[in-house]
């Protein structure tokens, strides 16, 4: 095992701290990406995360060949910020084909971060990290556990104070739209909220694996339940225990905490597809057993 | 002064001018079949009235103090509604959202408007379902009671009865003769003429520039609307 038990761990401060950072940041990107994905999924822009973190991926390529590799947060973070303005402005204006863009955005990412990696001293290992994540997510800085907790208390205010207005420009931007709400404002900030999770979340679990992190658990909650509130609460419940399950067992067994956490999610979403399927079918045994009577 | 005006109103869309010189006024209490060809401006106009897009010339007067926001809407369905996890309760207390201010939940106020209208449009029995396990008239009436959540005095309706069957279609219609008989002006965009006319006091027919303005019976005896009858009895 990596550090050897998880006491001596506790033991060793500098240990502890990296530890303990990402625990804190964990928690809390899973909840944000798990709230933001229950709109981001049920807008149909489920692929949008998954476009932003091959952006990340070609950012992070690019603070480690211009040696800022330290500071690759400050670097990633208005590179996916702007795409994520893109993205959603074809998703809106339909100029291209949001799924297009998507795939056009990804993979020109990838094709010149893998370049771009050339100039890294140890390139084949930077680029496995950015993309699988690290061993206890050892690359998250002060800087990203700040940021995090910023980005979460917005979300978090925001799914609290505007949960009426999210569930009305969800549901239907054009009568939205006609009530007087500002669309395009919740558009713009669902957009930026998006791209700093997805950003931190790589340093998780890697850049292919981040949008596990947004679509997972919103699907999974919307197998078993079928209220706007209870969907959003269970989605964010299932996140934490995701995350718990899938990290503690990662400082057990020794592996990765990427792979471990989207297993975890895997697993959970497959059980709720069996609770979903079986509540149908007693659903229907009693409204069939209604029609008898 | 008449509840809404159209004072030579143009409209384009994506570049293209769909319509023009569009002139006429609504008073309150009035119902108007918008009917027209699809491609004939009817729904650009309808999104002009909410706000939705701007005028490209001329201007939308309204008067007795309504505002685009106090508008209820009834827009046709969209893909993503169609398995969207969310209660009746849920999607008619969203009507109320435009003059609760940054209120950040439903207050008691909130829930009784929510309940009259889901009372009204006989939905409290369903109140706590989930609205895509609904059938196409049950999810029809449960946006019209967002919609009425979301106005006091004008409704606008987008195709209402679009993949109804006849029967539910004909009991949408009543429903709405009735509202329209507590004193709420409507206005309906519909490519079904002869509901419109069996059913509107008044109808615009729109083919980029308005080809009958008046009331039903009018239009009705009118030869066009006599040939647009007779294509439909057809």
């Amino acid at each position: 095992m990596m550090y050897g038990s998880i006491a001596s761990i506790l033991s060793d401060p500098y240990l502890k701290e990296i530890l303990v950072r990402a625990v804190v940041v964990g928690v809390l990107v899973s909840i944000c990406a798990s709230l933001l994905g229950v709109t981001l999924v049920l807008k149909r822009y489920s692929m949008i995360g998954d476009g932003l973190s091959h952006v990340g991926f070609g950012a992070l390529a690019l603070a480690t060949a211009l040696n800022l590799g330290n500071a690759s947060t400050a670097v990633s973070l208005p590179i996916v910020l702007v795409a994520a303005f893109l993205l959603m402005g074809m998703s809106e204006k339909r100029r291209m084909q949001g799924d297009a863009a998507i795939a056009v955005l990804s993979t020109g990412a990838i094709a010149i971060g893998t370049l771009l990696f050339r100039f890294s001293k140890n390139q084949y290992a930077d680029i496995c990290n950015s993309l699988f994540g690290t061993a206890s997510m050892s690359t998250l800085s002060k800087t990203d556990l700040w940021v995090t907790v910023a980005v979460s208390f917005v979300v978090l205010a925001l799914f609290l104070l505007f949960f009426t207005r999210i569930f009305a420009v969800t549901f239907d931007e054009n009568f939205a739209k006609a009530t007087g709400v500002h669309v395009r404002f919740y558009s713009l900030l669902l957009a930026a909220l998006t791209a700093v999770t997805v950003v931190i979340g790589m340093k998780m679990v890697g850049a292919i694996m981040v949008s596990g992190l947004i679509i997972f658990p919103a699907l999974s909650a919307m197998r078993v339940s079928r209220r706007f509130s209870t969907v959003v609460i269970t989605s964010a419940s299932l996140a934490l225990a995701c995350f718990a399950i899938g990290f503690a067992a990662s400082l057990l067994l020794d592996v990765q905490p990427g792979p471990a956490i989207i297993t975890v999610h895997v697993i959970v979403f497959l059980v709720c597809c069996l609770i979903g399927f079986l509540k149908n079918r007693i659903r229907t045994a009693n409204s069939k057993k209604i029609v008898v009577e | 002064m008449a509840l809404l005006t159209f004072e030579s109103v143009g409209l384009a869309y994506g570049g293209d001018n769909v319509a023009h010189d569009v002139s006429f006024s609504v008073q309150a209490g009035e119902f108007w079949g918008i009917v027209g060809e699809n491609g004939s401006g009817k729904t650009t106009l309808m999104k002009a009235l909410l706000g939705l897009i701007p005028c490209a010339s001329g201007r939308i007067v309204m008067g007795e103090g309504l505002k685009p926001a106090e508008i209820g809407y009834l827009p046709q369905q969209s893909a993503i509604q169609k398995d969207f996890p969310a209660s009746v309760e849920e999607v008619v207390l969203s009507g109320t959202i435009g003059y609760r201010g940054l209120k950040p939940f439903y207050g008691r106020a909130e829930r009784a408007l929510a309940n009259k209208n889901m009372d009204m449009l006989g939905l409290l029995p369903l109140k706590k379902r989930c609205y895509q396990e609904l059938s196409g008239g049950q999810q029809q009436r449960v946006l019209l009671a967002r919609a009425l959540c979301a106005t006091k005095k004008c409704l606008v309706l987008d195709e209402p009865t679009t993949g109804l069957d006849p029967v539910v279609t004909a009991e949408f219609y009543h429903v709405l003769h009735e509202i329209n008989q507590s004193g709420m002006t409507i206005i309906m965009v519909s490519h079904d003429v002869e509901q419109a006319v069996r059913c509107c006091t008044h109808i615009l027919h729109l083919s980029c520039h308005p080809l009958f303005i008046g009331t039903a019976a009018q239009y009705k005896a009118s030869p066009l609307g006599r040939k647009y009858l007779e294509v439909h009895a057809l």
